[in-house]
């Protein structure tokens, strides 16, 4: 059993980013705007996060600096779409790179490149029930028991949920009902960087305690595909980061069974990524956009 | 109260379009300021260095070209995908999947008369290319798919293959690297510029890139194309075959960005590295979007940007600058451009008092 518990107790702990980003994401596309910036603000919340820690020695001021990473992301990716009304592709893949090429100079000022900083000491594991799949990290249970509820429920049950979801389908009819475009979609901009940017510092300040180079390594876009993959909808945004999860963590164990050591572990590593191709292939068919799905607006 | 908000022209200023380009750089370079200082460099002399230094030496000079040979390709890549609004984001894969087929190719012509074995290579390099911009593309014609995330989500997948390869099945039996075996000799593209490492890869990149202007502008097809881009419903109902211009667009695409693999394989590595690409299918964004998507454009915008990359180097070793310093330029540049030119469509009016209530 324990192969089963281990995967499980993996799955969960994998996930766990891909939760963050994945709301985060259903944020912003809910309001309308495609955030290609996310694989940047994760990127950009990991080593900022690693670094304000390492320096300030709180991994609390590292979350914190993470946080506003992403959030300052949001605003960035929100002058762009919103206030200027660019196109949002090039916004998002130009925010990414702007980031993610910021993370890495100061990485290369600050510790001259990857391998030779020092690590911290990451967030230790919590076990509530002493079963082993429950070992896991606050900010999992976090993200399962606090951020999935919390979010779906302010979404679907609140006034700031239906007014990012009216300027997300008709931003015009928004407008004339007298609510502010601009304003919500800047918040869901911000929400969104956020808990991207938890995401990120995930790895550094929880799973590793170092960063890396190509740390994300694309998990920002498949935070894009598990949220077409999830129809916008976060209950099944977050089944599709556990499915992601379980087959990234069956892959690490397939790793160390003799029958596969012929195998380099790089393609191992691939196949989560093909599998969310596949289950967009066989779920992202003929699915409904948001309304203004990439449409800036603009009043007539 | 005064706040600014954007009002629409009448028509666009034309004379922002001229001005956007040097305006852009100007813009970024403010921008981008604090990481120079904060490496600890003096601004003038590091953007010098930046920009004006590789232009200052014939050796750097020519590098220039060299950096810009792969930015021709997938700019190219890009903005032919980008005319036909099939949003191809994945000619960072498509490249390394391009030098996977030229690397394995490179090592299988030893025996052929030159002319034959560089033709190999190329084809192979273009199929490869083109193979990897299939599965999206068909995706995205057959089942409704947005091409976005598929094609960016194989960008990590042809990584991992190319890192596979060279940690497994590939790996240098003699020296134990991560790299490929060397590819032939008979198979490295030819020099055209004596003391440098300028080669054929540039003068193929230039050449695609006229056929590229001649279809796009000035034929059926490349009507069709444009005609796709900018409307497929409207297309499709004037009878364009919007499904087949898409797949040729995607797969020419792949193509372009599977030969700047080659380039770099035949011309300049001679074999399969883990860093061959380093975002270069990226940059074909930067370069394609710098270009306002016409060929022309991106052969301007590829000078730059190589320009930029080789001055980033020099920057590292004298003004210990770190060459990141590109990549940041790079985001930023492309995020300035977008932003000034919607200022051609739109111009900032000033609003004092209760009227700016209105502005959203």
């Amino acid at each position: 059993m324990t192969f089963v518990s281990d995967v499980a107790a993996a799955t969960l702990r994998n996930a766990t980013p891909l939760v963050y980003g994945t709301v985060g994401e259903t944020y912003c596309e809910r309001a309308g705007i495609l955030n290609l910036g996310i694989e940047g603000t994760m990127y950009a919340g990991a080593f900022f996060g690693f670094l304000a820690a390492q320096t300030s020695g709180s991994l609390i001021v590292g979350l914190l600096a993470a946080i506003g990473c992403g959030i300052g992301a949001g605003a960035l990716m929100g002058l762009l779409t919103v206030t200027f009304g660019t196109n949002q592709h090039v916004a998002g893949l130009g925010t990414t790179l702007f980031l993610i090429g910021a993370a890495d100079f100061v990485n290369r000022l600050q510790f001259q490149g990857s391998q030779e900083q020092t690590s911290i000491k990451p967030f230790a594991t919590v076990n509530v029930f002493g079963v082993d799949v429950l070992s896991q990290y606050v900010l999992t249970y976090v993200a399962f028991l606090v951020l999935v509820p919390v979010a779906w429920w302010v979404l679907m049950r609140t006034t700031l949920g239906l007014n990012i979801r009216a300027v997300g389908e008709n931003p015009e009819a928004a407008d004339a009902a007298g609510v502010s475009v601009a304003h919500t979609r800047y918040i869901a901009l911000l929400i969104g960087g956020a808990l991207m940017g938890i995401g990120g510092a995930f790895f550094t300040l929880a799973a590793l305690g170092s960063f890396t180079l190509d740390i994300i390594a694309g998990r920002g876009w498949v935070c894009i595909a598990l949220v077409i993959f999830g129809r916008w909808r976060i209950g099944r945004g977050v089944l599709g980061a556990l499915l992601f999860a379980a087959v990234y963590a069956l892959q690490l164990r397939l790793r160390l069974l003799p029958s596969w050591s012929g195998v380099p572990f790089e393609l191992l590593l691939a196949l989560p990524y093909v599998v969310v191709i596949l289950a967009l292939a066989v779920s992202g068919r003929n699915v409904a956009y948001p309304g203004a799905y990439l449409k800036a607006y603009r009043r007539a | 109260m005064i706040s600014l908000r954007l009002e629409p022209r009448a028509a666009p200023a034309r004379w922002l379009g001229l001005a956007v380009g040097p305006a852009a750089v100007v813009v970024t370079f403010i921008l981008t300021l604090g990481f120079v200082v904060a490496a600890g460099a003096s601004p003038i002399q590091a953007y010098r260095t930046f920009i004006v230094g590789p232009l200052t030496s014939r050796y750097d000079g020519l590098e220039v070209l060299v950096a810009a040979t792969p930015l021709l390709f997938t700019g190219a890549a890009v903005a032919i995908a980008f005319r036909a609004g099939y949003w191809n984001i994945g000619a960072e894969g498509q490249l390394l999947v391009g030098a996977i087929a030229a690397a394995w190719a490179g090592t299988v012509v030893g025996g052929m008369p030159q002319v034959l074995a560089i033709a190999v290579m190329i084809g192979l390099g273009a199929l490869g290319g083109a193979v990897w911009a299939l599965g999206p593309a068909l995706m995205r014609i057959i089942l409704g798919i947005d091409e976005v995330v598929t094609t960016l989500l194989l960008n990590p997948v042809a990584l991992l293959i190319v890192t596979g390869l060279l940690n497994g099945p590939w790996r240098n039996p003699v020296t134990q690297f991560p790299e490929s075996r060397e590819i032939a000799a008979n198979a490295h593209f030819p020099h055209i510029i004596p003391d440098s490492r300028v080669n054929l890869g540039l003068v193929l990149a230039l050449v695609l890139i006229a056929a590229a202007w001649f279809v796009l502008g000035r034929t059926p097809i490349g009507l069709r194309l444009r005609a796709t881009g900018l409307s497929p419903d409207a297309a499709r109902f004037a009878g364009i075959g919007v499904e087949r211009i898409i797949l040729g667009a995607a797969l020419t695409s792949g193509a372009m960005a599977g030969l700047a693999g080659v380039s770099l394989v035949a011309g300049i590595n001679f074999q399969l590295t883990d860093g061959i690409s380093s975002g270069l299918g990226y940059t074909g964004i930067v370069v394609a979007t710098l270009g306002a998507l016409t060929m022309p454009g991106v052969i301007l915008a590829a000078l730059f940007l190589g320009d930029l990359v080789v001055g980033a180097d020099s920057a590292g070793l004298e003004l210990g600058v770190p060459s990141q310093l590109a990549d940041i330029v790079k985001g930023a540049l492309l995020l300035v451009v977008i932003s000034l030119l919607v200022l051609r469509r739109n111009r900032i009016a000033i609003r004092r008092g209760t009227e700016a209530k209105g502005a959203v």
